[in-house]
């Protein structure tokens, strides 16, 4: 395992103050900070190289080709993808609803089932919502426990009616943390079915756990380039190659075709298919710069780094009096995304209030209304761990939660009941 | 500024001893429901109308501080005064948020307090939660209609 105080000065934005405290950054379930690493590999880019991919014969256009290429290659190897499978997308939802549109919109219809579940963020529902009216097909949704775990049994009997032809989950919660057992749920899904695919959001575990695509036994692998380190505006699906070659492409334009004439067009090969117009190059190139900064610290040991915290983080804020932890408890089930609620305060006053003390958390619906509403609130205060935080911030993390009870619940000393809303 | 003078005394003291809150009001003309998706707050509003005037309003609703003690101010600031006036005082208590002044300041009460939320514009549409649901009633009674439901961004 890797020593956490040695991986912050890799981070530059670390190093600043907020409203004069040290800034402690448990928000990077939203968007992760970035290593020098990959600061200097956009800086590189654009200072030794740059020029458009794929279209010149000069040579600053071939190395930009060459190291966007490469990129593509190191980022599939990161997920156990195949490099012609490896569609550069800006985020993981433009690659969601690409497959929305270019897979379930054409493949799905009348009476087939695409199940999604009520762990996700709005990314792996709205794009489904947005095509199945046209294609026909009906959308259903695997409800969740108290404990914020996947109702295996109501899975098991949606599953069982044979009708399921797509299957779209997140691997990890980005809410609750939830670590889904996806190839057991794939393995079922397939056995009703021989012709459904399995679609992964990995948004949140592709930064977090060390991932493989068969292993998930994941047909197709939407995840964002911020949230692991790398820069904003670079995305990826991933997915089998045969099955792009099959689809219709999601946008036109340039890079995408091989032949236009005024009466139609021929397309390129896969991935380019997918990719029309001037990709986000630089952003491919800072994103297997993130790779490469991963690789080397070990996603075995940024998991093991986070289990670490989780083992901390979670009794130390469940020993604290009016706080509840939502999700599993256990590290091994669970990401490193913590929501919890303080009785008797609302997460936004939470948030501004942690915020004065320098703890940057996030409070609200965290773009997953169904699932927070599941939960029994309208909001949630969330704090997310990732690889360069330390115990001491989870120390700053509870005396930032005991400071906020004490603004507003002045009267509920050590040991007193919170109050419930007041009349 | 510090954080007190967002969370002055009289916004905590608000949140804490709500006036006006209620699930239900007796003879009441007009029930509104205004939500921020944003941020998940909901409420609602009732009013009831005497001789074009405030006879009585109260909220309730779930939401942070800011938002419930804006809405338990309001109901203070404006019962037993005309719509028109109601209205008007309204967008005093709007401009004041978007840092334009503060006009009517007396009539405003408590509400003055939240002046300092200008300064946080994340949190400004919270504080117009109460308010904006008011003048919605207001409309819609004015309109003969007896409920409406509004989602704000």
């Amino acid at each position: 395992m890797f020593d956490p105080t040695t991986v912050r000065k890799d981070f530059p934005v670390l190093d600043r103050t907020v409203h004069g405290r040290p800034l402690v950054y448990l928000n990077s379930a939203a968007t992760s900070q970035k290593p020098r690493a990959v600061i200097e590999a956009l800086v590189r880019f654009y200072e030794t190289c740059n020029s458009n991919v794929h279209r010149g014969v000069d040579a600053l256009s071939e190395e930009a080709t060459d190291r966007f290429e490469s990129a593509r290659a190191k980022i599939a190897r990161f997920v156990g993808a195949d490099p012609r499978g490896l569609v550069f997308t800006r985020n993981a939802t433009e690659a969601l609803n690409l497959v929305a549109y270019s897979y379930a919109r054409v493949r799905l219809g009348a009476g087939d089932i695409l199940l999604s579940t009520q762990l996700e963020h709005h990314s792996n529902i709205v794009p489904w919502q947005l095509v199945a009216p046209e294609a026909g097909f009906e959308i259903r949704y695997v409800p969740i426990t108290p404990e914020g775990e996947l109702d295996l049994d109501a899975f098991e009997e949606i599953v069982a009616t044979g009708r399921v032809k797509l299957f779209t989950v997140t691997a990890m919660s980005n809410v609750v943390g939830t670590i889904i057992d996806v190839s057991a749920l794939a393995a079922r899904v397939r056995a009703a079915n021989d012709e459904a695919v399995v679609v992964v959001d990995g948004a949140q575990s592709v930064p977090h756990l060390p991932t493989d695509m068969l292993a998930l036994d994941a047909d197709f692998l939407a995840f964002s380039g911020h949230k692991m380190c790398g820069p904003t505006g670079i995305g990826c699906l991933a997915a089998k190659p045969e099955l792009l070659e099959a689809m219709p492409p999601f946008l036109g334009g340039g890079e995408m075709i091989r032949d236009v004439t005024l009466e139609g067009t021929t397309f390129n090969d896969v991935p380019y298919k997918f990719e029309a117009g001037t990709p986000a190059f630089a952003e491919a190139v800072g994103l297997a710069a993130a790779v490469d900064y991963l690789n080397a610290l070990g996603m075995d040991a940024v998991r093991a780094h986070e289990v670490a915290i989780l083992e901390r983080a979670i009794p130390a804020l469940e020993a604290l009096d009016g706080v509840t932890v939502h999700g599993p408890k256990d590290p091994a089930r669970r990401g490193a995304a913590l929501s919890f609620a303080i009785a008797g305060v609302h997460p936004h006053d939470v948030g501004t209030l942690m915020d004065r003390e320098g703890v940057a958390v996030r409070a609200g619906h965290h773009c997953a209304k169904p699932l927070v509403r599941a939960l029994g609130s309208a909001a949630t205060t969330r704090a997310s761990f990732y690889l360069y935080n330390t115990v001491e911030e989870i120390n700053a993390l509870c005396a930032a939660i005991e400071t906020t009870k004490q603004f507003f619940l002045p009267d509920a000393g050590p040991g007193a009941r919170s109050p419930g809303r007041g009349q | 500024m510090s954080l007190d003078d967002l969370y002055m005394e009289m916004i905590l003291d608000h949140y804490r001893n709500p006036r006006n809150r209620s699930s239900d009001l007796d003879g009441h003309d007009v029930h509104v429901h205004h939500s921020n998706p944003l941020c998940g707050d909901e409420l609602d509003l009732r009013l009831r109308v005497a001789d074009d005037t405030v006879d009585a309003v109260v909220y309730d609703g779930e939401g942070c501080s800011i938002s419930m003690a804006s809405a338990s101010v309001m109901t203070q600031a404006v019962t037993g005064r005309d719509l028109a006036d109601a209205d008007d005082l309204t967008e005093c208590f709007r401009l004041m948020l978007h840092g334009e002044g503060i006009k009517r300041e007396e009539d405003l009460g408590d509400g003055v307090a939240f002046q300092g939320v200008a300064k946080f514009p994340v949190r400004v549409k919270c504080a117009l939660l109460g308010w904006m649901a008011l003048k919605d009633a207001i409309t819609t009674y004015r309109e003969g209609g007896a409920e409406h439901r509004v989602t704000h961004e």
